[in-house]
């Protein structure tokens, strides 16, 4: 069911992409994922060139290779892949919108040309390394710093948390510096620079989630993001990525959805289907607003991102309201599947525990929270 | 080459089909419209030879209005340009009028090489390649898995009951394709993209030189005269396995002649 019938207003082209992307993952994705979320791993190399044949990588950017699509578009394929796995968005959504943007955004002419093309086609994998072991939410205060010695750079610290992270062919990496917060290109590879993956996760397993170490790692002048300074940064990148998510999120609510819906149609108790019964309708009824506002709220903010209208209060809205939807119907989703709902025979856990991460990965949601409070009463509760 | 693919829009399979209860033809209105699916393994197989011996991909699609999403579909796949059929006067021609107006229409494009998918899924009379290449006077290569080219000259190898066939033949032709041929690339974001661009001609009835009293449903050689719904599907017969469940099953397949 899809009451409101919100992808009538999309263009032919979302709607062309919506379908392509709808195909692949059906075909390539949901045969597999619950064996990588079961195994916990993610086959980044072989898909990586997969996505990038059909330009779903960077596919909003412009030039070196990539498609120059509308946000609405970038959107809908998140969405469609987030149907898939949680794991799956991400992994496009920190190529794409994080190390991509980040060298589309500040880096220079060669920056891009070494970069890009490759990173489109999946043929080099990008990471984005901004939060820390001991700095997740204020990474304004982060302790991985960079210093100059001679003409070149000399990189000390420590990212956590980093999604791509030990199969990467390049890492973005945030550190302070006497100037303030700047980026650098970090091949794999480079002396003193070591990736380590993070095990023992229970949410978004079939994604690569590592640790970054750079000890002394020495990087040539031209390894820095020329374009920008400050924390701006990496939070104009984070932005990117943020509006991908609320997109996404709408992906995995309804993937719970729809394996409710059926469930409750062909599920018998009390010699009728489950379906039939008051309780059960309601969290259906419930469902379906929760999923048509947040796909209404995607679709308005995508909008006003391609009219370049869109302030960062209207992402966080949007990444804050639409995780909070799908969680809450992942987890009715859960109660109508009763005892299959917990078992990975049926989408709806592995969905309901990735979202646990997207709900916190990005900006938590107390921090959206805050931002939107901020915007509300004109007073930061959580920036001096 | 100048490659030219049939592509039908039908109904999805999908989504419920039905006739129209005032002229019996189907209701292309009421379902999604999609690419018929041989037509898609067409048009690989035309990107393809494209690709191998270079020329030119042509999209040819008579159909309503809304056909037009499916071209833009094959143009995002990668063909080159498209034409389109549309016209009032050409709904409910049967496979005689269409084979007709699609003729006229390839006098125009002009063709070394015609591709269709060997039938569709809507009204599956599978005539289409056959009268088409009669009318044009050119030989027809016929459910083709595979196609080879040689210069002017074209090699299928036709799937039939015991095996295949190779068949030869010189260009200019007409071939029909099943889906064992290829796997149809999905459309690239680049593709889709680039569609935008790809020129679209949409010709009517007059334009295409077609005479409007050889086509539609007036024009119609056949009629469909009745139609009921299929009768629902009887319950299944169940088996219980006491140890002879094997013997069971073979009685049951032996008694409806399928060993
Ligand atoms: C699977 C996964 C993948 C990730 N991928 C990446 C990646 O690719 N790159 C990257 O850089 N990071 C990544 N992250 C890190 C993520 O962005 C951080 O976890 C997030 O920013 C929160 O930081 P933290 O975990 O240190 O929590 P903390 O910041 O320590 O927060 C702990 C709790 O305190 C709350 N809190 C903190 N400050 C305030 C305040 N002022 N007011 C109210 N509440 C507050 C938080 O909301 C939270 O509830 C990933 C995380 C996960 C789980």
């Amino acid at each position: 069911m899809d009451v409101l019938r919100v992808d009538d207003r999309l263009t032919d082209d979302e709607r062309m992409v919506r379908d392509t992307v709808r195909a692949v993952v059906a075909e390539k994705i949901l045969p597999n994922v619950a064996g990588w979320f079961e195994a916990g791993t993610f086959p980044a190399r072989e898909l990586g060139p997969e996505l990038g044949k059909l330009g779903l990588l960077g596919m909003h950017l412009q030039g070196y290779g990539c498609a120059g699509m509308s946000a609405v578009a970038y959107g809908v394929a998140c969405r469609e892949l987030e149907a898939g796995d949680s794991g799956l968005r991400s992994f496009v959504s920190v190529q794409g919108s994080l190390a991509m943007t980040a060298i589309h955004k500040y880096g220079s002419e060669e920056h891009k040309r070494e970069w890009l093309p490759r990173m489109a086609a999946g043929e080099a994998l990008g990471c984005f390394g901004l939060t820390e072991p001991d700095r997740g939410s204020d990474p304004g205060d982060m302790r991985t710093h960079a210093r100059r010695d001679g003409s070149d750079w000399v990189l000390n610290g420590a990212k956590m948390w980093i999604t791509n992270g030990s199969v990467a062919d390049v890492a973005v990496v945030w550190a302070r510096t006497d100037e303030g917060i700047r980026g650098f290109l970090v091949p794999a590879g480079t002396p003193g620079f070591t990736a380590s993956d993070i095990h023992r996760k229970l949410s978004l397993r079939a994604s690569v989630t590592s640790e970054l170490v750079l000890d002394d790692v020495r990087l040539p002048g031209d390894a820095v993001l020329p374009g920008v300074t400050g924390l701006k940064g990496p939070l104009g990148c984070l932005s990117e990525a943020r509006y991908g998510i609320l997109w996404g999120a709408v992906g995995a609510g309804r993937a719970c959805y729809e394996a409710a819906v059926e469930y409750a149609k062909t599920r018998e108790q009390f010699g009728r289907p489950i379906g039939s019964f008051q309780l059960t309708q309601e969290k259906l009824a419930w469902m379906e607003i929760a999923l048509g506002q947040a796909g209404l709220t995607a679709l308005h903010v995508g909008r006003l991102k391609d009219a370049g209208e869109v302030t960062p209060q209207q992402v966080s809205f949007g990444k804050l309201a639409n995780v909070r939807a799908a969680l809450d119907v992942a987890r009715q989703a859960r109660t109508i599947l009763g005892a299959n709902g917990i078992t990975l025979e049926y989408p709806v856990i592995r969905h309901m525990n990735n979202l646990e991460s997207v709900l916190t990965y990005e900006g938590t949601q107390e921090i959206h929270t805050l931002v939107l409070g901020q915007a509300i009463t004109g007073i930061s509760a959580y920036r001096g | 080459m100048n490659i030219v693919v049939c592509v039908k829009q039908v109904p999805d399979t999908e989504s419920p089909r039905k006739l129209k209860s005032d002229d019996n033809t189907l209701d292309r209105a009421a379902a999604d419209g999609v690419i018929n699916e041989l037509d898609e393994y067409a048009i690989e197989e035309a990107l393809l030879l494209k690709e191998a011996h270079g020329g030119e991909v042509t999209v040819l699609t008579m159909g309503p209005d809304k056909a037009t999403d499916s071209i833009r579909k094959a143009l995002a796949m990668g063909a080159d340009k498209a034409v389109h059929l549309v016209d009032d006067a050409l709904a409910g021609s049967d496979a005689l009028g269409t084979s007709y107006a699609i003729q006229q229409v390839l006098g125009r494009t002009g063709f070394d090489l015609v591709i269709l998918g060997a039938e569709s899924t809507d009204a599956r009379t599978g005539m289409l390649a056959a009268m088409l290449a009669e009318r044009l006077g050119v030989p027809q290569l016929s459910l083709a898995n595979k196609v080879e080219i040689d210069g002017s000259s074209i090699t299928v190898q036709r799937i039939t009951d015991y095996g295949y066939d190779k068949v030869e033949a010189s260009l200019p032709a007409v071939v029909s394709v099943v889906e064992k041929i290829n796997e149809p690339r999905y459309p690239s974001f680049k593709g889709i993209m680039a569609a935008k661009k790809k020129p679209v001609e949409k010709l009517g009835v007059a334009d295409a030189g077609i005479d409007a009293d050889k086509v539609g449903l007036a024009g119609a050689a056949t009629e469909v005269v009745d139609f009921a719904d299929a009768p629902p599907r009887e319950k299944g017969q169940i088996v219980t396995d006491e140890g002879d469940g094997g013997a069971k099953i073979a009685e049951f397949l032996a008694s409806k002649k399928f060993v």
